[in-house]
């Protein structure tokens, strides 16, 4: 079994700013990472290669500095890693990354069939969700959003059971290969890459595709020159006014900072006591 | 299958970059292990960059190093409550290239540096906690590391783990750190655009203003403040020493608040944003608590070593010499086909002898003690410089001789003669 892993190496959100002049945002000095959902993802194609056996190949697009996060996708147990970079790609919306990821998926599946993709089910920077699907209807293959859990693989018949999460409930469903599957946070936890995988990381030679190397003639599809969003303006939301309040009562005991609580809910708003009092009667 | 390097350097701050860059550059096989997510991500510095010592690793750093502003004006201020006397350097020299000091945001700078290590050569891996030594009897053959499989060999392992150095205390390198021996620095960055900063501080192009303060801000303790400015930030921070602030009982956070809410420092940083809060560790031992530098198989090298010397607040150019001295010891005795013994290895310790950083430390050896058993050059003497001052710069129709003689007295009154006598010699013993 061959699973390509998208992977993209974004600013870490939690340490971002903003410039609170030009509203933009501050990306110096800010540590770059790799997507953490793109984790779950290749932390879940690790467990089908031991499960199942097979190669897996992390794909990513960004600049020369994204290698980073290749050797780290190498150092959990990848087999191989390729670079998708140009200056052609740069300033690409999820019309135009999804249209060059999939482009370099096609160049990988001629050297070897592919019968996953994995994607995380959203980058934290551009927080679209729409570059995995985009991929995989580009392709033209199954696609399975918001993955909760992987199951069953049947390599044989070729299909795979998974669980989605979905509004009220767990959908379990069962698809053909090849698909895309794209993951949620949570469905496992990163494994910690042993000394003689950090050695083989930082020694594995990186493949390196440029627009021409992914098969790519169309430069009208790709980078600012394929991407039809526009952004209009931006802009920092307004800082919440209201406040979080610390409730403390006097004794510390759970009780009693329940009733406090309950006592402070009911005065604020009267009628949820009334509410209470109807359904319970 | 164990892999074997010539040399291992723990940790990836000043000290270990300058080591491994070095021996990388000089061919040698060399791996870097590093606690933090990225290298640089666990370090922290005020920050000032020091030229020489960088300039002699890396000749051409300026080209493309991370580098803020280059320092103008240096200003010493000594506080009361509501007031400061101060002294302030301002040359031109200071204006052209060359620059001697510059600051940084270590961040980006640890970024830049870490990857010059690896474009020399190295392998830099993160994530890895070195957490003991490979001992042959008595020598360093290697390290273990919190990875699985995770024990790696060489001929040579560079302690550079920083302050805290764990490593060095597991192996009895070096005894625990006692809490007068090292200062807890807290700081904050504060936004603001570079024109504010400019008009502020009254600097253009670049050019920035260190201000070093010490006095009332640190509430009896022995410690400094410190404000530099960055091209687009301030950063703002204080330090006492760890001893100190158990005694006194004191949360660092306090002291920074109030020091930004004295009325000199209060208008210098208003209206900036609060980007950034970090804390740390500084070795202020001095010359007597700086431990054995080397020994079979290993050496010790940076904060790790103790080299930090409080009373000019220099530590990184520190960090980067004696990170350097340790490679250069490593690859004259390899080209001379010499074993890394501990009788070898003592030309690091000559080396670091012979170098500004031991004569440096080596001039303030009792300052640590002075000051520690002396609090009144932190309280008593801001207050008397400063109502002296107050006292001689209001015209209010006394005869100046009335005025002398009363801050005379006033000094006499707080500290006696004997003890102004007595602070004297001592201070001028400590600066000897």
């Amino acid at each position: 079994m061959h699973t390509v892993v998208c992977i993209k190496q974004v600013p870490d959100s939690a340490q971002i700013r903003v410039h609170p002049v030009t509203n933009t945002i501050m990306r110096q000095g800010v540590p770059a990472i790799v997507n953490p959902y793109d984790l779950y993802a290749l932390e879940e194609a690790l467990r089908l290669k031991d499960r199942y056996g097979g190669r897996i190949t992390v794909l990513c697009m960004g600049p020369p500095q994204a290698e980073a996060a290749l050797r780290k996708a190498l150092s959990f147990g990848a087999d191989d890693a390729i670079l998708l970079t140009d200056r052609a790609f740069a300033g690409a919306d999820t019309l135009a990354t999804s249209y060059a990821l999939a482009a370099a998926i096609a160049r990988i599946r001629e050297d070897m069939p592919v019968d996953l993709v994995f994607a995380g089910k959203q980058t934290i920077d551009g927080d679209t969700a729409q570059v995995g699907p985009g991929i995989a209807t580009r392709l033209g293959l199954q696609l399975l959003t918001y993955v909760s859990a992987v199951g069953e693989v049947d390599p044989e018949n070729r299909r795979i059971i998974v669980q989605r999460r979905a509004e009220g409930g767990v959908q379990v469903l069962e698809t053909a290969l090849p698909c895309l599957i794209t993951v949620l946070e949570g469905l496992n936890e990163m494994r910690f890459a042993t000394m003689a995988d950090m050695f083989r990381a930082a020694r594995h030679p990186l493949t390196v595709w440029d627009r021409e190397a992914a098969g790519i003639e169309d430069i009208t599809k790709i980078g600012l020159k394929g991407s039809p969003t526009v952004v209009s303006k931006v802009f920092a939301p307004r800082p919440r006014t209201t406040r979080a309040e610390l409730i403390e009562a006097q004794s510390g005991q759970p009780n009693d900072l329940a009733d406090t609580l309950l006592a402070k809910l009911f005065t604020k708003h009267p009628q949820l006591g009334r509410q209470i009092v109807r359904r319970s009667s | 299958m164990n892999e074997k390097f010539d040399a291992i350097v723990v940790g990836a701050g000043p000290a270990g970059n300058s080591a491994a860059y070095t021996l990388a550059k000089a061919g040698m096989k060399v791996l870097q292990l590093e606690r933090g997510e990225t290298p640089g991500s666990k370090n922290v510095q005020g920050a000032i960059l020091y030229s020489d010592a960088l300039e002699r690793i890396i000749p051409d750093f300026r080209d493309d190093a991370p580098l803020e502003r280059h320092l103008l004006e240096q200003r010493m201020w000594i506080l009361d409550d509501e007031s400061y006397v101060g002294n302030t350097y301002r040359s031109d020299a200071f204006n052209k290239p060359p620059y001697n000091r510059y600051t940084i945001i270590r961040t980006q700078f640890d970024k830049w540096f870490s990857g010059k290590v690896q474009e020399a050569g190295a392998m830099v891996i993160s994530e890895t906690t070195v957490t003991d030594l490979h001992m042959d009897g008595n020598r360093v053959v290697g390290v273990k590391t919190d990875r699985t499989g995770g024990s790696v060999y060489a001929d040579v392992v560079i302690l550079a783990d920083g302050v805290n150095s764990l490593l060095a205390k597991k192996a009895g390198f070096h005894p625990e750190l006692r809490p007068k021996d090292v200062a807890l620095a807290v700081k904050e960055i504060h936004f603001l655009p570079e024109e504010t900063i400019d008009s502020r501080f009254n600097v253009s192009a670049n050019a920035g203003v260190v201000i070093e303060m010490a006095g009332k801000i640190t509430n009896g303790m022995v410690g400094t403040g410190f404000l530099y400015t960055n091209r687009e930030s301030l950063t703002i921070g204080i330090g006492c020493l760890l001893s100190d602030f158990r005694k006194h009982g004191i949360a660092p956070y306090a002291l920074l608040d109030k020091m930004k809410d004295h009325p000199a420092i209060r208008p210098l940083i208003e209206g900036g944003t609060m980007k950034e809060y970090t804390a740390h560790l500084i070795p202020e031992g001095g010359y007597h608590a700086v431990p054995p530098l080397y020994g079979d198989g290993w050496m010790i090298v940076g904060d790790a070593a103790m080299f930090v010397n409080s009373v000019h607040r220099e530590g990184s150019n520190l960090a980067m010499t004696t990170g350097r001295l340790a490679a250069e010891t490593m690859i004259e005795l390899t080209a001379d086909d010499k074993p890394m013994t501990a009788k070898n290895l003592a030309r690091y310790h000559e080396k670091v002898k012979t170098s500004f950083v031991m004569k440096d430390l080596k001039k303030y050896k009792d300052m640590p003690k002075v000051l520690e058993n002396n609090p009144q050059f932190f309280t008593a003497y801001p207050e008397l410089l400063n109502r002296a001052a107050h006292e001689l710069l209001t015209v209010d129709g006394v005869e100046k001789k009335a005025k002398e003689r009363s801050i005379r007295r006033s000094f006499v009154k707080s500290r006696s003669w004997t003890g102004l006598m007595g602070d004297a010699v001592k201070l001028w013993r400590a600066f000897q």
